[in-house]
């Protein structure tokens, strides 16, 4: 009952995100024909013929009708600049991005929760402090900046990765991790200084607790006690923080994408609103929210996974 | 465990240091082009992706001179009418043979076609004949000097009827023409991949299987892959980049002098940000223009790498008017004029900067230097896109804009310049200036075209609705093992001749 409902509420909310999408656009400066006239901006001619053709003419509330109406038939439509489907890109494009994104989560949890396991169980100890220290210096650093110099050490200098573009996995697996292994790290890095941060905290209250003590005073090893018993619990928060950073993750795919020369939704949406390709950002925002409304369904799914507790809820 | 990481990291390292296939050419782009359709297509960097896929009828030499591509040579029978003689033994990259009719489909499609962008380029053709299957002729309704120069770009390529027949609006998607290399397969904002055309006339000229444009907008990630051997060729390298490419003994950066210019644009008359003083006193924007040491400003902005100039065509076309070279900064004579123009200093000017990093640098070193002659410049950095709404409304007193330039005059001046036309956005009007630069267009001798210039810079100069700072240069870095790469001004990519060695 729960997962219908949850499930009903998709549709109105990727309505309003539509309409809010649809009217944003409308405040950005800047007139599509215009823009899309490019050096032939001269010719009213030109101007006027763009207008007549992408319904630019019309009122905004017809040309919202007009593109849901053909949403709603499975057509969203194609690129002004490019005359390529906006299906066909997504699906183009939705491939790398996830991958990409699949990648960087794993880095980040790889990274991120043994350090934060490590920093509470050696409570302010050395390894405490450097924990800190990696994940506040992760924080800090910005994305685009990072993945520059990640560049020029690990491509102009040492030349072991190559510093851009993508190949996919189908393609060639080793290739393809090559090529996405740096984009992934830097937007990773963030996401696991704040993994980080959170499994210490969850990890410290769940160490005080008493059944900890107790598993311990039955004469489990500490290891144990650690690993099945407490970070299993301190896991929770973790899960439902993981899924919030998803949103940190795709939006930091934008600067990533465009630093690494990525092909995914990134590069493809902040390339759209430069060129004033409505068609495209409208169908790249509606298939990142519906994106992240399921994620966030899979996340309350696992939550009750791990913690059975909530499953009556 | 961490001998499993290091085999990784090894195999990785192994796979990057792979070679690039040497039949194969990575073409580094500034950003990705639009559609790849010559009737619909707009963007500058579509254009080189053109030079791979689709001949013209004519062709530009280093010297801007027209030379034979489709057509091996034309006559003019008189001022109206102009005929083709076409390339025997020419063939699409369908099979289907090039031809008069072709010829006839292919500019009738730019004249026609629902969305063209060619139609107010060439729209001054009034029909085309067949003569015979190798002659082509057509009838204008007016002279047209700058036609010629048009048949060099996309107005002059010819598309194969049949498919562009069957594919419609979408044959952008799967462009079928006459070129070196067909289509096989693009990703958007990833690469266009264009494959060996066995059957082309030029085939002997021709050193690569295939071709791969990639579009890569960062310049650092750029230079990163140019030294990577990535890409073997990046065009407009960042002059600021040139000196790190060259030391690179494996790279090579070619220049040559571009078409373009950049200047600022005064709204003289377009709505009521032309009632500003200097765009009411044309004193005020002669105080501007000499208070600007357009030599320093090139040296500090972009290496000393460009022209400074006060005309809209560059020193290396034939209509560069030489009479008029750039003046030196003269802050005395800035004073002066302000002082005669009878306003109060500190005298405000907004200007429009589409925001980068190197017009936000240049128009900062404009405004230290015009402050020097009185002028309170305040720069209003604004997204490219809303820069350009903004000068068609009126909303600017003055705005640095560039210009990428055409190998015809006309396509610098005309536009820009004569009352009521589609770029004058500061809604310049002199009389003097649009005989001169309406006659320009009838006169197919270029010192007399040239001499109308000249009469027309004379009262630009007084008036001055655009201050021209510079003439860029086209900066090409590429692997030193490339050769064969001849720069022509227009700055787009030639393969013809072109070969890697091994």
């Amino acid at each position: 009952m729960k997962l219908t409902s949850r499930l009903a509420q998709i549709v109105p909310t990727l309505i309003l995100v539509s309409i809010l999408v649809f009217c944003l656009q409308q405040l950005m400066p800047g007139d599509p024909a215009v823009v899309l006239a490019g050096e032939e901006r001269g010719d009213p001619r030109v101007i006027e013929q763009i207008r007549t053709e992408l319904w630019l003419d019309r009122s905004i509330p017809v040309q919202y009708v007009h593109w849901v109406g053909n949403v709603l038939q499975g057509n969203l439509g194609y690129s002004w600049r490019t005359r390529q489907p906006v299906a066909e890109l997504i699906a183009q494009k939705l491939p790398v991005t996830s991958q990409l994104g699949v990648m960087a989560f794993l880095i980040a949890v790889a990274i991120g929760v043994p350090a934060g396991v490590i920093a509470a169980v050696k409570r302010n100890g050395i390894w405490d402090y450097i924990a800190n220290a990696v994940g506040l210096a992760g924080l800090s650093m910005p994305n685009f900046w990072l993945g520059i110099m990640l560049i020029l050490l690990l491509s102009v200098d040492l030349g072991w990765l190559p510093p851009s573009g993508y190949v996919p996995l189908t393609e060639d697996v080793t290739r393809s991790l090559a090529t996405t292994i740096m984009p992934a790290f830097v937007l990773g890095n963030a996401i696991a200084a704040i993994l980080m941060r959170h499994t210490r905290g969850a990890m410290l209250s769940t160490l005080d607790q008493d059944y900890i003590r107790t598993a311990r005073a039955k004469g489990l090893s500490r290891l144990r006690v650690i690993l099945r018993h407490a970070l299993r619990n301190a896991l929770i928060p973790v899960v439902t923080l993981g899924a919030l950073e998803l949103g940190t993750l795709l939006s930091g795919a934008v600067l990533t994408e465009q630093v690494f020369s990525i092909p995914g939704f990134g590069k493809m949406v902040v390339d759209a609103v430069f060129n004033r390709d409505y068609p495209v950002v409208q169908g790249v925002v509606l298939v990142t929210a519906l994106l992240f409304i399921l994620l966030n369904l899979l996340a309350d799914i696992l939550y009750v996974l791990i913690n059975p507790r909530l499953r009556r809820a | 465990m961490r001998l499993r990481l290091r085999t990784i990291l090894c195999g990785l390292a192994l796979l990057a240091a792979h070679p690039v296939a040497a039949q194969t050419l990575h073409v580094a782009l500034r950003e990705d082009a639009d559609i790849l359709d010559p009737t619909l297509a707009r963007s500058y960097v579509g254009r080189i992706v053109f030079a791979g896929l689709c001949d013209k009828l004519f062709d530009l030499d280093d010297k801007l001179q027209i030379v034979p591509q489709l057509a091996l040579g034309y006559e003019w029978t008189d001022p109206k009418t102009l005929i083709l003689h076409l390339r025997p033994n020419v063939t699409f990259h369908d099979g289907e043979p090039f031809d008069a009719e072709a010829v006839k489909y292919g500019l009738e499609r730019h004249l026609t076609m629902q969305g063209s962008f060619r139609r107010a380029e060439i729209g001054i053709i009034d029909h085309i004949e067949v003569v015979d299957p190798l002659t082509v002729r057509l009838v204008l309704k007016s002279p047209s000097s700058p036609l010629l120069s048009l048949l060099t770009d996309r107005s002059g390529m010819i598309v194969a009827p049949k498919a562009a027949e069957a594919a419609g609006k979408d044959f952008g998607l799967h462009p079928v023409c006459t070129g070196p290399f067909k289509f096989t397969e693009r990703v958007a904002q990833d690469r266009i991949v264009l494959d060996r055309y066995p059957g082309y006339w030029d085939a002997a000229n021709i050193h690569f299987d295939r071709v791969i444009y990639q579009p890569m907008p960062d310049s650092t990630v750029l230079v990163a892959n140019l030294k990577t051997g990535t890409i073997d060729l990046a065009e407009r390298v960042l002059p600021t980049d040139v000196a790190e490419v060259k030391k690179d003994p494996r790279l090579r950066i070619v220049t040559s002098p571009a078409l373009g210019y950049n200047g600022v644009t005064f709204n003289l008359a377009n709505g009521d940000r032309a009632k500003a003083p200097i765009g009411q006193n044309a004193l005020l924007r002669q105080a501007f223009d000499a208070a600007i040491d357009r030599q320093a400003l090139i040296e500090v902005v972009f290496n000393g790498m460009y022209q400074p100039t006060v005309q809209a065509v560059p020193a290396s076309s034939p209509f560069y008017v030489p009479a008029f070279p750039p003046p030196p900064r003269d802050i005395d004579k800035a004073k002066a004029l302000v002082k005669q123009s009878g306003i109060a200093t500190p005298i405000p000017v907004t200007m429009n900067v589409p925001n980068s990093s190197d017009n936000a640098q240049l128009a900062e070193v404009i405004q230290s230097m015009v402050r020097d002659a009185g002028f309170d410049l305040k720069i209003n950095l604004i997204e490219f896109a809303s820069s350009l709404s903004a000068a068609a409304r009126g909303d600017f007193e003055s705005y640095l804009i560039f210009w990428s330039g055409r190998p015809d005059a006309d396509g610098n001046l005309y536009s820009f310049l004569h009352s009521g036309a589609g770029q004058n956005d500061g809604r310049y009007a002199n009389p003097v200036v649009d005989a001169a630069l309406d006659t320009a267009r009838t006169l197919t001798d270029p010192a007399a075209r040239r001499a109308e210039y000249a009469k027309m810079m004379e009262q630009e100069r007084k008036d001055l609705p655009i201050v021209y700072l510079y003439n860029p240069v086209n900066v090409v870095g590429l692997s030193a093992k490339l050769s064969g790469f001849h720069p022509v001004p227009d700055g787009i990519i030639r393969l013809q001749g072109l070969s890697i060695a091994k």
